[in-house]
């Protein structure tokens, strides 16, 4: 027996699939679509397979979320559905309700937030609702899992007895239209007759989905058109408009007959709101929240778990261990060389972060289970929104200040996808502190005196952020599907610990499991070419393979300042981990390299490079493409390769014009001399300039239509 | 009158709602229909986006799209 959750966001509904499916569950993606798909099995009856569909306002055919939820349906055809509602959102909610009506399946209510509704002095009289619908409605608590087995019991039976829900009339004049819809659908022997009703209000609405899906002659086509054409000159009114006011007017009558208002209690939620999100105190508070989230994942207990980590753990206990091991097998130096060197220090980088990051995905999660994430985008709006990104971007950005992967995983909380798309994009520019690495040799370097390096890089940082916002927004992939700015702003409420530790557990294997496959296979790779010739001779690294393709295309960044082989290859292995920037250009210039006492590098780079190419390669290094474990994570998040491609290409393609435009007009500026690069860099700058002023085209379809 | 000329507080009820379709369909499904009440709540630190009240939940969003909103006062 397959069961389906359906509801709207915020409901519990995840909740209770959690409840019900316990540990059981697998998490992917919906084939095509970065919409996260949950599927499990219940506890208590391993034969009832549960499906959570996305949480939905309506089935409209414009989000992914929708069309996933609708074609599911129509596709699959549970035994059932599981509709989730929240008790004291009652019209929104069994608006949607009705719109699952329309589908024709066998369906049970459950009544959630129960403790909200008597604070709100709002009753449900579940019999009657039930009598009105045609529909079992129970009432369930999502947090302690109070009436669930009785859920579960109506559930089985209803599906069993196939018992589909009473068909609600709406208006005499759109019944008789639907109708004429349906004999048409018969005419024209369309399967399943079960959901002729709901393809005839969808194809009222002229959704697209279903039009295809049926793939009617264009006789039935025009004779819809007219139905629709003789609806809206009957109603004065759109047909989108007509059907969904028909839905919230029945609506509204079942409200009428099922709910009654008593005395409304206090309300700490609404009080805490008008604090939180008061036009004064907003950004203090917000400010405050978040550097307590810092405080503890960054300063002090997540750091001190990545301390340990790092020193303690892949310092000494496995290099140590596997030394000792290696001695006893006497394995051959090559391979103790590609385990310790290679893998270990590879893989280790980038796991040394996990206690930081397990602190905050937890402090994430609290955030958002409880109802303040949606404030921090509705405060942040107006910034993100300039430079074409949403006020949830912010916690991305946030992230990616410690590292770009769980960064990136952590965009899914963005809706819109062209907004999400671009937050993948901009949100690897924040310098991550594996970058700080190279920051901290360019500075003390080139700019020993100058302790305004350091602080300006971050600035750098946003700022170009904030150019390619500006820039990628005018660009016209992102110009379709303009957002639509329209946030729930749910109730506050306090999360359960295990619905917190389940979310936590869940960010941090996945980054787990990324450091484990992309990163190990990538420090394999860079090991070898680093120390073999084509010829598979273990050589120095100024012979290896790396080394003569480094030699190859270093005249590519000759335009930049840095056009040798060393700093090229360093940029190379800089994609396995930022970090190894640094300890590269220590062992191709034969210097061992101390983070604290850097000196003797310092001064062989003085030698070599001008203050201006150094500057240029440390912002060509945080502006290209991130490490291979980020790119990894972009591919996953963007949901496809060619879009990761082209971000990838983007950043590279910015990161050179930028180091180009800074180092050649920085020569002209020291030097007085120009030379044809300068005037290339000039009109580098003015494309650049143009792409980011020019008007932003409009969307095409702007009909404007009133109701 | 839109929704970005209506006090705070103030009871408001929708009259019609312009805009793309998709906008449109947004706000309809949101449960923005005509002769629905809604009431300002409050406005984000920049005055934008902005949050109202409507069917019994709150509801945020930016000025482009209250603007699209024409709301009167009487029922």
């Amino acid at each position: 027996m397959k069961i389906a959750l359906v509801g709207e966001p915020n409901t519990g509904k995840t909740s209770l699939f959690n409840l019900l499916t316990g540990s059981d569950q697998f998490v992917g993606n919906w084939p095509g679509v970065t919409v996260e798909q949950k599927r499990g099995y219940y506890q208590k009856n391993k034969e009832i397979e549960l499906i959570d569909l996305p949480g939905i306002y309506s089935l409209s055919p414009y989000t992914a979320e929708e069309k996933v939820a609708q074609n599911y349906i129509i596709d699959e055809k549970p035994d059932l559905l599981l509709n989730i509602i929240d008790g004291s959102n009652l019209e929104r909610n069994l608006y949607l309700t009705l719109q699952f009506i329309d589908l024709n399946l066998p369906m049970t209510i459950a009544v959630n937030m129960l403790d909200t509704m008597k604070k709100e002095g709002v009753q449900l009289d579940n019999h009657r609702l039930s009598n009105l619908l045609g529909v079992p409605v129970t009432n369930i608590n999502a947090v302690n899992g109070k009436g669930i087995d009785h859920l579960m019991i109506c559930a089985q039976k209803t599906a069993k007895e196939e018992q589909v829900p009473n068909r609600l009339e709406y208006d005499s004049r759109l019944e008789a239209a639907i109708q004429e819809v349906i004999t048409l659908l018969q005419k024209e022997e369309v399967e399943h007759s079960r959901y002729y009703r709901w393809y005839a209000l969808k194809l009222l609405e002229r959704d697209e989905t279903v039009k295809d899906r049926l793939e009617l002659s264009n006789a039935t086509q025009k004779e819809i058109d007219d139905i629709i054409k003789m609806l809206e000159m009957l109603f004065k009114d759109d047909i989108v408009s007509i059907i969904i006011n028909e839905r919230y007017a029945c609506v509204e009558k079942i409200v009428k007959q099922c709910v009654y208002q008593t005395e409304k209690g206090t309300i700490w939620s609404e009080r805490l709101d008008r604090l939180v999100t008061n036009r004064f105190l907003a950004l203090p508070i917000f400010a405050l929240v978040i550097w307590f989230v810092y405080f503890l994942s960054i300063q002090t207990i997540g750091t001190m778990g990545t301390d340990w980590l790092n020193d303690v753990v892949f310092e000494e206990w496995i290099p140590n261990g596997l030394d000792h091991l290696f001695q006893q097998w006497s394995v051959s130096p090559w391979l103790q060389s590609l385990v310790i060197d290679g893998i270990v220090a590879g893989v280790g980088s980038v796991l040394g972060f996990l206690p930081q990051l397990v602190m905050l995905f937890l402090c994430l999660a609290f955030l958002e289970d409880c109802g303040y994430m949606a404030r921090i985008a509705y405060i942040l709006d107006y910034f993100f929104r300039k430079i074409g990104l949403s006020g949830k971007s912010f916690i991305p950005m946030l992230i990616s200040t410690g590292c770009g992967v769980p960064g990136i995983m952590s965009c899914r909380t963005i809706e819109n996808e062209k907004e999400r798309q671009m937050t993948i994009a901009l949100t690897t520019f924040m310098p991550c502190s594996a970058k700080l690495a190279i920051i901290g040799l360019v500075a003390g370097a080139f700019f020993p005196n100058n302790s305004f390096v350091a602080p300006l890089t971050y600035f750098i940082c946003f700022g170009v952020i904030i150019l390619s916002g500006l820039l990628l927004k005018k660009t016209k992939y992102f110009q379709k599907d303009r957002s639509v700015f329209l946030m729930e702003l749910p109730v506050y409420h306090w999360p359960t610990f295990k619905n917190l530790w389940r979310q936590t557990w869940h960010n941090s294997s996945a980054f787990v499991k990324k450091a484990g496959t992309i990163i190990f296979l990538c420090s394999m790779i860079l090991w070898f070419t680093s120390n073999f010739n084509f010829m598979g001779q273990m050589v120095p690294e100024e012979d290896s393979i790396l080394a003569i393709i480094g030699k190859a295309i270093a005249f590519i960044f000759a335009p930049l300042g840095f056009g040798d082989w060393k700093a090229t290859v360093a940029v190379f292995v800089g994609l396995s981990a930022k970090e190894n920037v640094v300890n590269t250009l220590g062992v191709l210039y034969h210097q061992t390299v101390n983070t604290d006492n850097g000196q003797e590098l310092w001064t062989i780079l003085r030698q070599v490079y001008t203050p201006l190419a150094g500057f240029s390669f440390l912002l060509f290094n945080l502006i290209c493409a991130p490490c291979f474990a980020a790119i990894g994570a972009m591919k996953r998040e963007l949901g496809s390769m060619r879009l990761a491609i082209h971000v990838i290409l983007f950043q590279c393609g910015l990161a050179y014009v930028i180091s180009f435009i800074v180092y050649q007009l920085g020569s002209v500026f020291l030097t007085g001399e120009w030379t044809l690069w300068s005037w290339i860099a000039i009109a580098l700058c003015l494309v650049l300039i143009y792409l980011i002023i020019r008007k932003e085209r409009k969307e095409q379809a702007v009909w404007e239509i009133s109701l | 009158m839109n929704l970005t000329d209506v006090a705070l507080n103030q009871k408001v009820y929708i009259e019609d709602i312009l805009g793309t379709p998709k906008v449109k369909r947004r706000l309809l499904d949101m449960g923005l229909t005509k002769n629905t009440e809604v009431k300002v709540l409050g406005h984000a630190p920049f005055g934008d986006p902005l949050k109202i009240s409507v069917r019994g939940y709150t509801l945020s969003m930016r000025k482009e799209e209250a603007t699209k909103i024409k709301v009167r006062e009487k029922q």
